[in-house]
């Protein structure tokens, strides 16, 4: 670590409402490995997306280099050797690998040049990718790779990465680890934004805690505690959810030999899909993303349908029926996409409530709408699961990401479910919303409910579930209880047999 | 009825010049659907085209000039919709729809006075010796420039979207207008400028039916070709070759039924007249089974809101 | 100084109000700009349009003509705004109305001279059933082979004029017509005629079944689970999905009722102020009534407003073509900019201008 490379201070960003960046200042050194850490809605991607040209700042300076620095644009950003790595939104499903790299360089060389040279660093730094392959049938692992090539054919001297783990199965977050300690050793700096603590303590030199737009300390985080900087993220502590032991009961559901084929040109076929998960029990699904959990939700909340002995509730066939036939039935559902998927943005909470709850909670007679009830159901809702709002008539997309999620969880779990399904029922929520739709989650299995929960945060999975399996090429592995699991199996059954070998690279 | 009538090197030869038009209006609007953009307007882009093309055609004398006309006034209609997709961030189907309703009565506005007019003679460009050959000669060689240009534009279009840096970020804002933002790339411009260029395709297009195919000038003179050509590019894939096979198909079948009216065939006439738009929706039948080939964003709206 | 546009957290409902108010005064303005470079007074041109038909010497004539062209353009608008809603576009409601007329008016020539009853009311049903016919073949194909219902619709318009022309060329001319094309006058034949229902009034069976299909859908989408799962298509298709909405069921639903309304519209027309079947009875109203869908925010009761305001563009259209000269086509640029302008204000429903003083963002510009 020698000299300052980017420094920033006194960055201010507001959008009408909040302010999403105040005062924010630190700085990089050359070499470093510097942690932006932070809740979600903390501030980290207006911050990087400033640095990245992306947003202007109202205020505040950066210097690189020593120099003043403020890029118009993206592209300003990386002709000084800025390049950034994105969680989503940038590739393109439809082109190819060098295509895409094409798109991210400055000036790419002819397509047959931009391919060998694209070989030769993929070799040098470990990533082993096809130059000529369609992005969209890589796996997330693979995905990542194009784009930190995209970002390492341009020589950057400072490397931006937006929550780069998310997608990665533990033994692939090593290979990560490994070449970015190279970068490093070629003293390029690396902006490393995440809320995973225990991985900040291992690759990070210094991190810098954002909390609600403001920067809350710098620390070295070889020298603190995971306790300590989740302390400093989050303002005050949270309380883990309490787990009551419960007795476990018939089996609910039960799925054999569920294979399907995505809807998506570009989705995972699911394969031989068997488990079977009991009244009062907790199934947790781990898995990268894009392996057949949005395809494994939709088969069994009814958007998909399958050959009806595929899966069975409590004895009954139900491959057949649609979602609404399911409900009846006690079978639930939550997806992970809030907005369009779990809730339509543009309708009133009390329409939403009506989305899934119109059977169960007898919202209809013959065929009319019952609004008055459908209105109270939505304040039951809001007033039960604690959901900030200014009434049931505002509208879906007016809600925070983590008071819409409470909403939609709270809409399943109210209607007593016999067997609920979520899908990343956590994903971008804040820390307080996260504890208490776990806590909701439990509590409901401690009524009898059976629960299967598709996640890819693994520490949620291990805080709630009895048995956790997990998705790989749309291959569900065996069930385990989660008791007797460890890192390193967890990985093994993340990464299914194909990405094993990866693993030995 | 006398099928012998029909000489089959001449319906070869205007089954080119009538794929003509609807090959200019589906060139344009595959870079247009290739950047993400639906512009159901073509129809009226057409006929503004066909108009302004014909008016300034009479009144300077000047094909050349009508042609260049022609395509200012497709651009400049098209720009409207660009006003409203790219910055109103309206609806893309009910701006497209406003765009034909708003075309076809301002074409019929523009063209009160030119009713019944005979254009000046676009001239036909016979090829030294290539237009000799016989056969292959009147067949390929001997038509009206514009031919030849709505064929170069087809390579022009195909060799852009396939080799060049600008084809390449067309087709990334097309497939994903988030990412396109977020790596830096102007989305809107990107798309007014396609949506432009598709604007001035589809007035081309209609230009060559008044000043050329008909040649005069009647309300509502386009009758569908716009929409035709829509359907091509549905047909084609989103690829430029085979919207040059798709013409074809489109120009022979409403040649075939021209020449069959011509000959007396004993159905009534406007049984033929149906055709082309009869065999628009066995092809969409045919063709609508592979979806996986649209631009991922067609159709959708952007909103840079980060 | 530059302006730009922010989401608004949830739709400005004032805005839902006025934006289509606001459509119509710019429309206004840029309709007497155009009226004024052809060489027309622009003020005395509008209030032709706008203040003759309603108010002015001839009122009682015109008036009742108000709901003579307003009652088709209604009748069509609620079924496309219902599919509209859904996102479900059917763009051929023309094709629609001319074969319910052929099919209407088919079963009166047929049963010439029969003097019956129940006459009318079987030809309301044949035409109601053609436009149901006409309407579910995108519907159909849609479903089982994907095809694209906008295209599929439009064609099928081209389709329907050319099949109206051989029907008022051939089987269904005047026998007693002297060769002229063109089928026999209904009006002349009471029991198939759509007569006035009030002399003078303009009322005909076609308002009446306007009326009624604007309570019904404004019931549909406001309390009933159709009408919910219609919005819910719309506007979240994946939600619908999710919440177990049968989309081919909708699509059947949607097609197939905004056909059988097109299909009637064109039977009371046909049947009423045309009379008869010829080759250019269908004067657009298919193609206008989307414009009338959209003036009416796809809301039955603005539905029914924007179609009387249409209606009123129409006969203050031809006012001022015979009064002042102002061509035709004049009044369809000036229907085509209402829509352009509704399209451009609506904007503000969404979405909310800001003006930055501030040196342009370029992630920002529009």
């Amino acid at each position: 670590m020698t000299a300052s490379l980017l420094a920033i201070s006194g960055l201010t960003k507001a959008y009408p409402g909040a302010v999403a960046n105040d005062d924010v200042s630190f700085d990089i050194g050359r070499g470093e490995v510097h942690a932006l850490l932070g809740e979600n809605g903390a501030g980290k991607s207006t911050l990087v997306k400033m640095i990245y040209g992306l947003v202007k700042p109202d205020s505040g300076t950066m210097t690189l280099h020593g120099a003043p620095y403020a890029p118009a644009e993206p592209r300003a950003a990386r002709a000084c050797g800025v390049a950034m790595v994105f969680q989503h939104f940038s590739l393109f499903d439809a082109l190819s690998v060098a295509e895409n790299i094409a798109l991210g360089m400055e000036t790419p060389p002819p397509m047959g040049d931009l391919a060998r040279r694209i070989r030769a660093v993929s070799e040098t730094y470990g990533l082993p990718l096809d130059p000529d392959r369609v992005v969209g049938d890589l796996s997330a692992g693979e995905r990542q790779r194009v784009e930190i090539l995209r970002c390492l054919l341009q020589d950057p001297r400072l490397l931006i990465m937006d929550e780069p783990t998310s997608v990665l199965t533990p033994q692939e977050v090593e290979i990560l680890f490994s070449t970015l300690r190279k970068l490093t050793a070629e003293g390029v700096a690396i902006l490393y934004i995440s809320h995973k603590l225990e991985e900040i303590r291992a690759l990070c030199d210094r991190a810098t805690i954002l909390r609600q737009g403001r920067n809350v300390g710098t620390c070295l985080p070889a020298e603190t505690t995971a306790r300590e900087m989740a302390q400093m993220m989050v303002g005050t502590a949270i309380t883990p959810p309490t787990r009551a032991a419960r007795p476990l009961g018939d089996v609910a559901l039960e799925v054999t030999g569920l294979s399907l084929h995505s809807p998506s040109p570009f989705g995972t076929a699911l394969k031989d899909i068997r488990f079977s998960l009991r009244s009062g029990e907790i199934i947790g699904i781990g898995g990268v993303a894009g392996n057949g959990q949005d395809e494994l939700l939709a088969a069994l909340s009814g958007e998909l349908r399958s050959p009806s002995d595929a899966i069975r509730l409590h004895g009954t066939p139900i491959g057949r029926l649609r979602p609404d036939a399911r409900r009846r039935l006690g079978l639930l559902a939550a997806p992970e996409e809030r907005l369009g998927h779990a809730a339509a943005p543009d309708m009133s909470l009390t329409e939403n409530a009506f989305l899934t709850g119109a059977g169960r909670e007898g919202l209809v007679t013959r065929g009319f709408i019952r609004w008055p009830e459908t209105e109270g159901f939505a304040r039951r809702i809001i007033a039960r699961f604690d959901v900030r709002t200014p009434g049931p008539g505002t509208a879906a997309r007016a809600l925070s990401g983590g008071n819409l999620q409470k909403f939609v969880i709270g809409r399943e779990v109210l209607q007593r479910p016999e067997v609920l399904i979520v899908n990343q029922p956590t994903w971008g929520v804040d820390a307080a919303a996260a504890a208490a739709i776990r806590q909701a989650l439990l509590d409901l299995a401690a009524e009898g409910a059976a629960i299967l929960c598709i996640s890819q945060d693994l520490d949620e999975l291990m805080e709630i579930a009895d048995r956790f399996g997990a998705l790989n090429e749309g291959r569900l592995s065996e069930i385990r209880p989660t008791a007797q699991l460890g890192l390193d199996q967890i990985g093994l059954m993340m990464g299914g047999a194909h990405d094993m070998e990866v693993a030995h690279v | 009825m006398d099928l012998s009538s029909i000489n089959p090197v001449l319906l070869l030869a205007s089954l080119i010049a009538a794929s003509t038009p609807i090959l200019l209006a589906a060139i344009g609007e595959l870079v247009v659907e290739r950047a993400g953009v639906l512009n159901l307007g073509v129809e009226g882009m057409m006929i503004t085209g066909a108009i302004c093309g014909f008016a300034i055609a009479v009144n300077t004398g000047s094909p050349f000039a009508g042609f260049v006309m022609a395509a200012l006034g497709g651009a400049a209609l098209s720009l409207l919709f660009a006003a409203l997709t790219q910055i109103a961030l309206a609806n893309h189907v009910a701006s497209g729809l406003a765009l034909t309703l708003f075309g076809l009565g301002l074409s019929s506005l523009l063209g009160q006075g030119y009713v019944g007019i005979k254009p000046p003679p676009t001239p036909k460009l016979d090829i030294p010796l290539l237009s000799d050959i016989p056969i292959l000669g009147p067949v390929l060689f001997s038509h009206d420039l514009m031919v030849y240009l709505a064929l170069a534009l087809v390579a022009a279009v195909w060799g852009m979207l396939k080799y060049t840096r600008a084809g390449l970020i067309l087709r990334a804002v097309g497939e994903n207008h988030d990412a396109a933002h977020a790596l830096g790339y102007k989305v809107v411009r990107v798309r007014v400028l396609a949506i432009a260029f598709g604007g001035a395709c589809a007035g081309l297009g209609g230009a060559y039916l008044s000043l050329v195919r008909v040649p005069q000038w009647t309300e509502g003179m386009t009758a569908g070709v716009g929409w035709i050509a829509l359907a091509l590019v549905v047909f084609a894939s989103w690829k430029a070759g085979r919207v040059l096979l798709g013409a074809w198909l489109f120009g022979g079948v409403s040649v075939l039924q021209l020449n069959l009216q011509a000959a007396g065939v004993a159905v009534p006439v406007e049984y033929l007249s149906m055709s082309p738009y009869l065999v628009t929706i066995l092809v969409l039948v045919i063709m609508s089974a592979d979806k996986s080939r649209a631009p991922g964003s067609l159709g959708r709206i952007f909103h840079a809101s980060q | 100084m530059r302006l730009r546009l922010e989401k608004r957290p949830q739709p400005a409902r004032h805005w839902i109000y006025l934006s289509p108010v606001l459509a119509v005064l710019v429309t206004m303005l840029a309709g007497g700009a155009l009226f004024a470079a052809l060489g027309k007074n622009p003020v005395a041109a509008i209030s032709t349009i706008f203040w003759e038909p309603l108010f002015g010497e001839f009122a009682f004539y015109y008036r009742p003509q108000l709901l003579v062209k307003g009652a088709p353009l209604v009748l069509i608008a609620i079924g496309l705004a219902l599919g509209f809603r859904a996102g479900i576009w059917n763009i051929g409601a023309e094709g629609q109305y001319i074969v319910g007329a052929l099919t209407g008016a088919g079963v009166a020539l047929a049963f010439y001279p029969l003097d019956a009853w129940f006459l009318f009311g079987l030809m309301i049903l044949a035409g109601a059933l053609g436009g149901l016919a006409w309407g579910m073949i995108p519907a159909l194909l849609k479903l089982r082979f994907g095809t694209n219902e906008i295209l599929v619709s439009l064609m099928l318009v081209y389709v329907a004029e050319q099949l109206l022309a051989a029907m008022a060329l051939g089987p269904m001319r005047n026998p007693e017509g002297m060769g002229f094309p063109g089928s026999r006058n209904l009006q002349n034949y009471p029991a198939a005629h759509n007569a006035e229902l009030i002399a003078g009034s303009g009322m005909h069976w076609g308002v009446v079944a306007a009326l009624i299909a604007v309570i019904f859908a404004h019931i549909l989408l406001g309390r009933h689970i159709l009408g919910y799962q219609i919005r819910l298509t719309g506007q979240a298709p994946r939600a619908a999905r999710f919440a177990g909405v049968n989309p081919a069921r909708l699509i059947l639903f949607c097609l197939g009722t905004s056909g059988a309304l097109a299909g009637m519209a064109g039977l009371f027309e046909v049947s009423g102020p045309a009379g008869q079947v010829s080759i250019d009875f269908n004067v657009g109203y298919g193609f206008t009534a989307i414009i009338v869908a959209f003036l009416g925010r796809l809301h039955p009761l603005g539905i029914l407003a924007a179609g009387l305001l249409m209606a009123l563009t129409y006969i203050g259209g031809e006012i001022a073509q015979s009064e002042l000269g102002l061509p035709a086509a004049a009044i369809q640029v000036f229907q085509g900019m209402l829509l352009f302008f509704l399209l451009a204000v609506d904007v503000l429903t969404n979405y909310r201008l800001r003006l930055l003083s501030r040196a342009p963002d370029p992630s920002r510009s529009l």
